[in-house]
């Protein structure tokens, strides 16, 4: 039978929602036992969040200084440890797990799965490639254990609250390496929801044509109360920083509303958004290929068309 | 100090890829090819290093089929001073990748392994992280800005949460993210100069790594397409479609 340990996503002593989603995704392996890994400075509130996720078995800390910022190289050696016994090593497809995930795999000697859409048997995967364009099925070798990355957009947050799974700290004999250090995170001071989690985001693009002009997007985000994103050629444009970048080598996101406001829809920019509940597109090129995925379509002057939005709403 | 590019094939970016009707690939056949965007990026970076002269030597790998020298040959009509060509009839999945690297390294002993942070055909993103696992050497992943001094890197990273900054002594490997630079057009007289440099041609059978089979891939689907929907006529429109669902 599967033991799946999944690997806890933070980041300020909060627990990030790919966590959650990733155990959506060992339920669907049907295995014996979900572990969730906590790797950190100081971990009992991380923990006690994780511990309330609902299929979950048990919630191991490993609380060391050396784990205060999410070093691959840090983190891997003791995920590496923590895997023996598990048929599973599942981790968010996030910065985060990108970055760990593979350095794991290969400290294992095995191959990973990236980007895991759906799970259709204990080693039977769905993927994207070629940017969404094709899905893969892959089956990974029964004989070795699995290191999979999670595709966030692809799963439900697992339901929390009501479980309460026992949190046990874990001992791991590792040498961790000193040659790489963290020096420092520039965050963008924002109290707006975050893009990866919101069930709305409003993204502009290229057509909102300068930085200056982009105060238009945030206003209506915060007017309907959305994260806000971006397309490639906004963030190149410099228009906003790159966080706020939606697609294939960007953020991968499935909110319930997407509004993409000159945007013309590159591939890349829709494999970010194509699991989104409803899509509405506005720019003012009619035979823009957003508008071939859009649920709403409206064509005209962004610039016109947001005040008369924000009129509308009341 | 010598600096080790990736450099990868693919199929071009502006290619529409299509699923073969019976699943069992994607059509390559008659499509153009070209570097993997990543790995131009990852070059252009060597380039920039070696003309500010942090570094003596760049070199661009491939591993591939025979006809790709010509593919190799316009990384070093870009400016690489010689390429290595690993000869593999299959495409390698990145943890073979990734050994092949290290066997590289232990020849060449460079400063610097500078990869694309995912190639854009398998969006695996993985093979910088586990060849820098395998050396035992630090890993500087999406980098946006790359600055070498006194035997470290110290490596913007773009992630989920903003901007990330870390140091990393030499030698480590580091992934490129698309914001590191724009990789410079190559000229003509380039690709006259690139003729004569050379490429070392190393048999994959001859490098001692174990081609890893642990996945396979027994499907190949097009995506769940949406469906087109509706153009509104106007604002009040829409707000009112967007209540009806409320998602508004």
């Amino acid at each position: 039978m599967s033991k799946i340990l999944v690997i806890a996503e933070h980041l300020g002593g909060k627990l990030n929602s790919s966590t959650a989603r990733a155990v959506s995704a060992a339920i669907a392996v049907k295995g014996e036992a979900i572990d969730v890994l906590v790797l950190a400075d100081s971990a009992d509130a991380i923990a006690a969040e994780a511990a309330k996720i609902e299929g979950v078995s048990r919630v191991l800390t490993v609380a060391r200084s050396e784990n205060a910022h999410a070093l691959a190289a840090v983190l891997a050696p003791q995920i590496a440890k923590a895997a023996a016994g598990y048929s599973h090593v599942f981790v968010p497809s996030t910065t985060f797990g990108k970055d760990v995930a593979p350095r794991v795999a290969a400290l294992l000697g095995v191959a990973q799965v990236s980007d895991v859409m759906s799970v259709e048997g204990a080693h039977t995967f769905k993927r994207p490639i070629y940017a969404g364009n094709a899905i893969i099925t892959v089956e990974a070798d029964p004989a070795h254990a699995v290191v999979a990355t999670i595709r966030s957009a692809s799963w439900p947050a697992a339901a929390s609250g009501a479980a309460s799974a026992p949190v046990e700290a874990l001992a791991i004999d590792a040498s961790l390496p000193t040659h790489t250090r963290f020096v420092e995170l520039k965050q963008g001071a924002s109290n707006r929801p975050d893009l990866q989690s919101a069930s709305k985001v409003v993204s502009g693009g290229r057509g909102v044509g300068s930085k200056e002009n982009f105060d238009i997007i945030f206003k209506f985000a915060d007017k309907i109360g959305a994260a806000v994103g971006a397309s490639r050629a906004a963030v190149d444009a410099g228009y906003v920083p790159s966080d706020l970048q939606v697609g294939q080598t960007g953020k991968i996101i499935a909110p319930e509303l997407y509004m993409a406001i000159g945007i013309s829809g590159a591939i890349q920019h829709l494999t970010g958004i194509k699991d989104a509940g409803t899509i509405v597109a506005i720019n003012k090129d009619g035979e823009a290929p957003i508008f071939e995925v859009a649920d709403f379509g409206l064509v005209g002057d962004l610039f016109k068309l947001i005040p008369e939005l924000e009129a509308a709403l009341g | 100090m010598k600096i080790l590019v990736g450099y990868k094939r693919v199929v071009d970016y502006n290619v529409r890829i299509q699923v073969k009707p019976d699943g069992s690939g994607v059509v390559t056949d008659g499509v153009k090819l070209s570097a993997n965007p990543f790995d131009d990026i990852a070059l252009e970076e060597a380039l920039r290093l070696r003309e500010k002269g942090v570094a003596e030597e760049v070199i661009v790998v491939g591993i591939g089929p025979a006809d790709l020298t010509a593919h190799l040959r316009n990384g070093l009509a870009m400016g690489a001073n010689r390429a290595i060509h690993v000869v593999a009839s299959d495409t390698v999945q990145p943890l073979t990748a990734a050994r092949v690297f290290l066997k590289l390294i232990e020849k060449e002993q460079p400063g610097l392994v500078i990869l694309g942070k995912q190639a854009i055909d398998d969006d695996a993103n993985q093979t910088g992280q586990m060849l820098a696992a395998l050396w035992d050497r630090p890993q500087a992943t999406f980098a946006s800005k790359v600055e070498i001094a006194n035997g470290k890197a110290t490596v913007t990273r773009e992630v989920d949460a903003g901007l990330e900054v870390i140091e990393a002594e030499l030698p480590a490997v580091i992934t490129t993210d698309l914001r590191l630079n724009e990789p410079r057009f190559i000229k003509l007289p380039d690709i006259m100069k690139a003729k004569s440099k050379p490429i070392d041609t190393i048999e994959f059978g001859t490098l001692g790594v174990e081609a890893h089979d642990h996945l396979k891939t027994t499907h190949y689907a097009a995506p769940a397409k949406r469906s087109k929907g509706v153009m509104v006529k106007d604002a009040a429109e829409l707000v009112a479609a967007l209540k009806q669902k409320g998602l508004l």
